[in-house]
């Protein structure tokens, strides 16, 4: 027990890392607030070209969203970051995060967008574009503040699975709260470090989580 | 040596597909058993953890939220570096292989356990009533009437989860698990060139689009009709 203890909750590494984990924590913020908006955009753009009357577009992007989400989020980032300089195309860490992270998330949003869109009757549309409405104020003001309504539980946990995802930066030495941790982790050879990360990531996710349970419930009971 | 030969003498040489696609084959071997071994255990796991809170024992249900709330927070490289590079150090060592199965496995009955649990108590409470008025117990009642209409229920929003747990299958390379991702990076850097690891994107494209495109098949068809 005392080893165990020694090993992951040992509170004197715990303290002295505390200001190397706290940049990192700050690091993943700032890569969160570039990613999410990113491919919250990247999303809505995908699925309204997947919804386009044009068949070859629609497909085109139906096939290009199901590419990538076949890819695991990790092969991506490898491949663009260590992948294109043989094409003599150097990223830097956060130029091939953000890169992958697109692909990956706006693909993600972009499935959660469409269903929420295809949620919405087609007569709105044709009514609201009846009114007078262009199909750009349709879409901002009729369509797409129910859509969201409707898929509110599914954007919200898309994008608890994008914050966890941004500790796959770590592979490629971006410096964000779990490389931190790890380097910490090898340079005092002792787990705490790691369970203090551990318990920053359940901190910031925890609300989040509960928040998505109780939209969901909401959601059921509409 | 134009661009385009260059382009595919860089990341398409015939020489080195030839040479190393048996290397890709044996991670996709590891990455579709592991997949199938988390996949297996996960739901099971996740399945009964929903069993279990249906009879509402105080103390296991504790237990069993602060499960489901803790894996459905941490990411799961966090818990695989955590397990793999911990436990030695008290003198527990698995080999890595286990750890990622383990922890994708956790991670997939965390998902799946909300999942079902929401199937359960989504159940008409006169359907409850109706069974145990037959005769049936509790037990049965959970077994032969509920659970059934929750799995059906479930199946929806499952697939997508579990075909991304699956795909995390991928971070084994960070602790050297031989799937197909470490198989290709070790290859391109033995021999310089990025044909490797094209060849173990593809192997993924390949493994993993007809899932995608069955999920979204399985999404359609297995629906509720909203009223």
């Amino acid at each position: 027990m005392e080893v165990f203890l020694h090993q992951f909750l040992n509170f004197e590494i715990m303290q002295k890392v505390f200001p190397l984990l706290l940049k990192g924590l700050w690091t993943t913020l700032y890569l969160c607030v570039l990613v999410i908006p990113l491919g919250l955009a990247g999303g809505l753009l995908l699925a309204l070209l997947s919804l386009s009357r044009r068949r070859a577009v629609a497909w085109t992007t139906i096939a290009l969203v199901d590419l990538f989400r076949a890819a695991p989020p990790l092969v991506l980032l490898i491949l663009l970051y260590s992948g294109l300089p043989f094409a003599g195309i150097k990223l830097t860490p956060t130029a091939a995060v953000c890169l992958a992270f697109f692909c990956n998330t706006s693909s993600y949003y972009g499935e959660i967008y469409r269903a929420g869109i295809e949620s919405v009757g087609r007569g709105q549309w044709e009514a609201a574009r009846s009114t007078g409405l262009s199909a750009p104020q349709t879409l901002t003001y009729v369509i797409l503040p129910q859509a969201v309504r409707n898929v509110l539980p599914d954007l919200v946990s898309n994008t608890i699975e994008v914050v966890k995802l941004t500790s796959i930066a770590s592979v490629v030495s971006f410096p964000e709260l779990l490389y931190s941790a790890d380097m910490a982790r090898s340079v005092t050879l002792n787990s705490s470090p790691v369970v203090l990360a551990a318990v920053m990531y359940i901190l910031l996710l925890w609300p989040l989580v509960r928040l998505v349970s109780r939209l969901e419930r909401q959601v059921a009971a509409r | 040596m134009t661009a385009w030969e260059r382009f595919l003498e860089t990341f398409f040489k015939p020489e080195l597909m030839v040479q190393y696609w048996p290397d890709i084959l044996e991670g996709v071997v590891v990455t579709v058993q592991i997949a199938a071994a988390v996949v297996v255990t996960g739901l099971a796991l996740g399945l009964m953890l929903a069993s279990v809170r249906a009879y509402q024992v105080r103390f296991l249900n504790l237990f069993i939220v602060i499960f489901v709330d803790v894996f459905r927070a941490l990411p799961p490289l966090v818990a695989i570096l955590l397990i793999y590079f911990g436990l030695p150090n008290i003198d527990i060592v698995l080999p890595s292989f286990a750890v990622l199965w383990l922890v994708l496995s956790f991670v997939l009955a965390a998902f799946a356990e909300e999942i079902f649990w929401a199937g359960i108590t989504s159940t008409p409470k006169g359907q409850w009533e109706a069974a145990r008025s037959t005769g049936l117990t509790f037990s049965q009642t959970l077994l032969s009437v509920v659970l059934p209409q929750a799995i059906r229920l479930g199946i929806p929003p499952l697939t997508n989860r579990t075909i991304a747990i699956t795909k995390n299958t991928a971070l084994g390379t960070v602790i050297g698990v031989s799937e197909i991702l470490s198989q290709a990076t070790s290859a391109q850097a033995f021999t310089g060139n990025a044909t490797p690891l094209m060849m173990g994107a593809l192997a993924y494209i390949i493994l993993f689009i007809p899932i995608v495109a069955v999920g979204r098949w399985i999404e359609t068809r297995f629906a509720w009709r909203r009223a």
